[in-house]
């Protein structure tokens, strides 16, 4: 006896982001997270809402190269998840209000998710 | 105008028994500005979904923190049994339930100790896990770890709870819930810890909702979002409301908290009578292949776990978005205009879980 209500994802273009998320928080979503998958040679990169559980998820494929806005002066608590995009996967997010510049995670390795980075899959050195 | 100095806070901290690190900006002894950062011990976990099979990573999913630690199996079961289509059989459904409801007191139970430790309670602090090791001992008694359970599988669960344990498990919740009332009464009536915590921390309602905040720091700002209202496991049949305060300080959390404690002992108690007979688990068959957002309340609040099944046996992604990484911007926004003796307070107030934030 399950209520849990069906998840919606759209995909959408780097420049239509902005204005889906304004979208989105005018019509009283909340932001559960922002996430993002390495596949093979672009990034996948998952924009989460809520409302009355209700769970609506706005999708960019994006090369590694790609510039992103920050979606933080719409949402101010994105900056955690926008600079967790920076810091792991080495993406760049303009306009972060709190832009850590890579500092929000002190990983012993930069960019530790990236799929571009050099050195495969050999052990994380602490250094 | 005062001059600003910048304080550490942090990441080796007394209360802190995991490392986050805050710079704190102070005038005199006010903070006016709180710039966090972690990642100290980032584990990496959601990468070896890539290199363990579906089936297996339940064990890593578990070892993300270990506080919920069955809850994270649970989300993670949840999300693969969405996208193979599998229907576990009810009794195991119920089963999810009192596990999950019992690390919930074990975690509640432990946040209330640590958090009248950090107001220099100790005695409420002693009492609050001595009622903590009487669940951990229901946990060894059921699953054999009082920790890490591994009782959740992808199918259903492993272990089943036979009738006598179930029937000693409903007696001693009576007298558990007297004595977690006692504490309780003890959290929201002592006239200290109401001078310590009222007004302490604030953050309002739309303050909380538009900053993505979860679980009892939502809640304790008023906005009722509780994942168990979506009926997963055995919520929809058992029935559950959220627990919501309204003034969004520190004690509105303490009390959404220990109000949990009540909720919970309820659900296992209904969950116990209610219990179907049946199978615990199902054969699963076949490879994951499609994507899930699967969401649990765990005590902190929902995490979610993004799985993508790409029809092998190893998933391609896994990605964790715990209810601490949600609720740190809440706890930036709550530490500007309390003084620095009071941050430690504040910052226990939203229950961070830095284990499950390095996954």
């Amino acid at each position: 006896m399950s209520v849990i209500k069906e998840q919606t994802t759209r995909k959408i273009a780097p420049g239509d982001l902005l204005r889906e998320v304004e979208a989105l928080n005018a019509g009283g979503y909340r932001i559960v997270q922002i996430g993002c998958t390495g596949m093979d040679d672009v990034y996948e990169i998952n924009y989460t809402f809520d409302k009355d559980y209700e769970l609506v998820n706005l999708r960019l494929t994006v090369a590694p190269d790609v510039e992103i806005p920050s979606i933080s002066g719409v949402y101010w608590g994105a900056f955690v998840y926008e600079n967790e995009l920076h810091d792991l996967f080495g993406i760049t997010v303009t306009d972060i209000n709190i832009d850590f510049k890579g500092t929000f995670y002190r990983t012993a390795e930069k960019y530790p998710l990236s799929i571009t980075r050099s050195g495969g899959d050999d052990p994380c050195q602490n250094v | 105008m005062p001059e600003r100095i910048v304080v550490p806070f942090g990441p080796q901290h007394p209360v802190l028994p995991e490392p986050i690190h805050i710079d704190l900006v102070l005038e005199d002894e006010l903070v006016v500005d709180a710039v966090p950062s972690i990642g100290y011990i980032h584990r990496g976990l959601e990468q070896l979904v890539q290199k363990r099979e579906y089936p297996e990573y339940v064990y890593v999913a578990e070892r993300i923190c270990g506080i919920c630690s069955f809850m994270h199996a649970l989300c993670y079961c949840q999300g693969i049994e969405h996208i193979m289509g599998t229907e576990v059989p009810d009794r195991s459904r119920y089963l999810r339930t009192i596990w999950s409801e019992y690390s919930r007191l074990h975690s509640h139970l432990l946040w209330l100790g640590l958090f009248a430790d950090g107001m220099g309670f100790e005695n409420l602090f002693m009492r609050s896990w001595q009622l903590r090791e009487r669940v951990l001992d229901v946990s060894e008694d059921t699953t054999g770890g009082r920790i890490i359970q591994s009782t959740c599988k992808v199918g259903g669960v492993r272990r089943d709870i036979g009738q006598e344990m179930l029937d000693k498990m409903h007696r001693d919740l009576d007298i558990f819930e007297e004595e977690c009332r006692d504490l309780g009464n003890v959290f929201l009536n002592d006239e200290t810890v109401k001078y310590r915590l009222k007004g302490l921390g604030v953050i309002s309602k739309e303050e909380a909702y538009a900053l993505g905040s979860a679980g009892p720091t939502l809640r304790g700002s008023g906005v009722a979002s509780d994942q168990r209202e979506t009926g997963y496991a055995a919520y929809g049949e058992l029935g559950y409301k959220a627990v919501v305060e309204t003034a969004g300080d520190c004690y509105a959390r303490c009390a959404v908290r220990v109000r949990e404690l009540y909720s919970s002992i309820d659900i296992i108690r209904r969950a116990i009578e209610g219990m179907p007979e049946g199978p615990i688990d199902v054969k699963v068959r076949g490879t994951p292949d499609g994507e899930y957002f699967s969401r649990v309340e765990q005590p902190r609040g929902e995490v979610v776990h993004y799985l993508l099944g790409n029809g092998t046996k190893h998933l391609a992604r896994a990605r964790i978005r715990t209810p601490t990484l949600a609720n740190v911007p809440a706890l930036v926004k709550m530490l500007p205009g309390a003084q620095l003796a009071d941050v430690p307070i504040v910052v226990l107030s939203i229950d961070p879980c830095i284990s499950c934030t390095e996954r």
